[in-house]
């Protein structure tokens, strides 16, 4: 299988694939897909039952996976053979691994399209415009680019987020109940996104359990209103504090790790915390958690259940819009510097007055304020809290906006927050495959542009 | 005593599944670097497979222990081709890339083969038949040690076993130790870099498998989600033991399953899986490059 992979064509090959050759490529891909079924042969076909010693044999599935994969397998060699009959075929560097050599080939051809426009399209765009996924066809350059183009006036710009506010007002008054709850998760996944944000993607610490924070915060409203009666306000402030208090609880001992080492520590506390609030049945009433935790109430009034989920919306909506012009400010401000130095190089930036404990503890502690912000408005809205909402994949979840976003730019996190809450709200009928084409997503992220989306994050290469 | 006897018997059994797991990761953290986060699904894929091999296998009339041998070799040979497609899928094209793509990469892959194996097979708790058979001469200590855990002990003893052997003694183990130490000159020495890697994968989750077929028969049932608890745990043995370091991996799987153990006899059994999680955070504070591993600034 891996000799296709690296077999380069001779020079000056033709350009459309004659009939031999294109049934070279199927017999290929026809072996491809065997061995895909065969791999996937026991758990997609069979399906047994150990004690009523049955077996249920399901072939079709397996029919169709592997006609799919055929189908796609053969549409990507046609056109990696179109791409390297357009380049001028040369050999790729032997560290490398050959197939990223052809990749980079292909997709650098791709943006000759236009070099006029590409320059000032996403060359020097910075963190304001994100080079799009993969332009594949000259017109999906061409688009994409003047998309950049026009993300980067100023005037265009501030348009846009006027239009988008202007819509999000309008948006709670014109939906229903349900709609007016999806977006308010949204907003919410837009103040996690920024808040990991800081913590991943301008100081550069890699965090795996920042649901933890996000438990603290919803907790914390929980018991606080449970034991001492305290109103959404004045909760929402101190369960900020509590998370951000955890936040520096937790920065303290690991400060000194790096890199995965540090992502396997926060993903062990993020489990921690949520084993403790399991197991802790006096303080938390254990797995079935705490219910009727009220929605925030506008000067006594009584709101009723629309009214109520629409006050919350715009309460989300303006927290979301501070998070995002604070993160905005705070990227160019003294410290927000200080995190990016640290992330590129802790000794130079060591060595140029920064002081790294406070830095990182700064990071680590305002990331969870944010979370717990976000924990207040998570349980405000479900008015229910228990430790299930809190789990690894909501970490994930939220790495992944910031990933999908571009570590650092703060347009990008809120669209990608709002792009992988929304989109999978309205394929509910999809609903059993959103995860499977959620991790699906990540993998091809990283595959197909990990080198842009990543550019200048921390780190040495993987070796 | 008898108490202490179980816990401990008890220990060692999860311990050496947990070291059959660390192996895997061990392995492929000292040759690329890389957390293998995927490498829990390959246990639960293995477990599934042997699952689903066994069951095939009772239709032939067999005896038990022969079943149980023919499912765990079904398994690991599946888990192996599993473990090399993931590799050529979603690292392989990001060697060279940040350090951070290919573990978002994995952790991709790790949501991907779990809800893959939720809608391929089912969502709820599987039962797993009981493939190893009652010991005789065992009965008169059933309350210290099951005929269960002794066909763990020695299964695992041989794979680690029959692991040192290669790795030592062959030719391709040579190579992966070349290419553990110095990938660029492993490849400037004619070692063929990626068979090495693919090899590595093949091994570490066949291994994996094999454990995943164990601990289904010991405890009975499985489910999709099972990889990621067992897969964080055999991390945590990984990295007590000193990553990179096989016998350090072996060494923290019996440290880990008798701390787990022990605290949930003795102290509450409620929080068994904090202990672990406990126990990971303050070795990394404590002592990155843990028990065996060699102490490398770089990493930690």
């Amino acid at each position: 299988m891996s000799d296709d992979f690296v077999r380069s064509p001779p020079p000056g090959e033709n350009r459309n694939p004659g009939s031999g050759r294109l049934f070279a490529e199927a017999w290929n891909s026809c072996l491809t897909a065997a061995l895909f079924a065969l791999l996937l042969f026991p758990l997609v076909a069979v399906r047994v039952d150990a004690i009523e010693r049955t077996i249920a044999w399901r072939w079709g599935n397996l029919g169709w996976i592997a006609a799919a994969v055929f189908a796609i397998s053969l549409a990507w060699r046609l056109r990696r053979r179109e791409n390297v009959n357009r380049s001028t075929p040369s050999q790729p560097s032997p560290l490398d691994g050959e197939e990223n050599g052809f990749r980079e080939q292909g997709s650098a051809l791709r943006y000759t399209g236009s070099p006029a426009l590409e320059g000032r399209g996403w060359g020097a765009g910075g963190d304001a415009t994100k080079p799009p996924l993969s332009p594949r066809s000259p017109r999906a350059a061409w688009l994409s680019t003047a998309i950049g183009l026009c993300a980067e006036r100023p005037t265009v710009r501030h348009g846009a987020i006027v239009i988008g506010v202007a819509f999000a007002l309008i948006m709670p008054l014109i939906s229903s109940t349900y709609q007016v709850n999806v977006l308010t998760s949204a907003l919410i996944a837009v103040i996690l996104g920024l808040g990991l944000n800081i913590i991943v993607g301008l100081a550069g610490m890699l965090n795996l359990g920042y649901a933890a924070f996000t438990a603290v915060g919803a907790y914390a409203y929980a018991l606080l209103n449970l034991h001492f009666h305290l109103g959404f306000w004045a909760a929402l402030p101190a369960a900020g504090l509590v998370a951000a208090g955890f936040g520096l609880a937790l920065g303290f001992p690991v400060l000194r790790l790096r890199g995965d080492y540090l992502a396997i520590v926060t993903l062990g506390f993020g489990e921690i915390v949520r084993l403790v609030l399991e197991n802790w049945s006096a303080l938390t009433n254990g797995p079935s958690g705490i219910a009727n935790v009220p929605r925030p109430g506008l000067f006594g009034m009584e709101l009723g259940l629309r009214g109520a989920t629409i006050y919350l919306y715009f309460i989300s909506f303006a927290l979301a819009a501070g998070a995002a012009t604070a993160v905005a400010r705070l990227k160019n401000s003294r410290i927000g510097r200080a995190w990016v130095a640290l992330r590129e190089d802790e000794t130079a930036a060591e060595t140029m007055g920064i002081d790294r404990t406070r830095t990182k503890l700064a990071a680590l502690a305002l990331g969870a304020f944010f979370a717990g912000v976000a924990g207040v408005l998570f349980a405000a809205r479900t008015t229910f809290v228990n430790p299930a909402s809190f789990t690894f994949l909501e970490s994930a979840m939220v790495l992944a906006t910031v990933v999908l976003g571009g570590p650092g730019s703060v347009g990008g996190v809120v669209a990608a927050a709002l792009v992988l809450v929304l989109l999978p709200e309205y394929l509910r009928p999809f609903a059993q495959y959103r995860m499977l084409v959620f991790g699906a997503a990540l993998v091809l992220m990283m595959v197909l542009r990990a080198r842009r989306a990543l550019a200048n994050h921390p780190g040495r290469p993987a070796q | 005593m008898d108490y202490f006897l179980e816990l401990f018997v008890s220990g060692l059994t999860r311990g050496s599944i947990y070291a059959l797991i660390a192996l895997g990761y061990t392995m492929v953290y000292g040759i690329l670097g890389l957390i293998n986060f995927a490498h829990g699904e390959i246990y639960m894929i293995g477990a599934f497979t042997g699952l689903i091999a066994a069951t095939l296998l009772s239709w032939t009339g067999l005896p038990p222990l022969a079943v149980l041998l023919l499912a765990a070799a079904a398994a690991a040979a599946w888990a192996a081709a599993w473990g090399l497609a993931i590799e050529r899928a979603a690292y392989r094209p990001l060697r060279g890339a940040p350090r951070l793509a290919p573990l978002i990469s994995a952790i991709g892959m790790s949501i991907l083969l779990q809800n893959f194996v939720l809608i391929a097979q089912t969502s709820d708790f599987v039962s797993f038949p009981a493939l190893i058979p009652e010991i005789p001469w065992l009965a008169p200590f059933a309350a210290v040690i099951g005929s269960a855990e002794v066909v763990i002990l020695l299964v695992t003893a041989a794979a680690m076993l029959g692991l040192t052997l290669f790795v030592r003694g062959t030719r391709t183990g040579r190579a992966m130790r070349a290419v553990a130490q110095d990938r660029t000159m492993a490849l400037l020495c004619g070692v063929d870099v990626d068979r090495v890697i693919g090899v590595t994968f093949a091994v570490g989750s066949a291994l994996a498998a094999l454990g995943g077929v164990l601990i289904g028969s010991h405890v009975g049932q499985i489910n999709f989600a099972i990889g990621f608890l067992a897969g964080i745990k055999a991390f945590t043995a990984a990295v007590l033991g000193g990553i990179g370091s096989i016998p350090g991996a072996v060494l923290g799987g019996f440290i880990l399953g008798w701390t787990e153990s022990f605290a949930a006899g003795y102290i509450s059994s409620a929080y068994e899986d904090a202990f672990a999680f406990c126990l990971l955070v303050a070795i990394l504070i404590v002592r990155p490059s843990g028990i065996l591993g060699r102490s490398d600034a770089g990493r930690a």
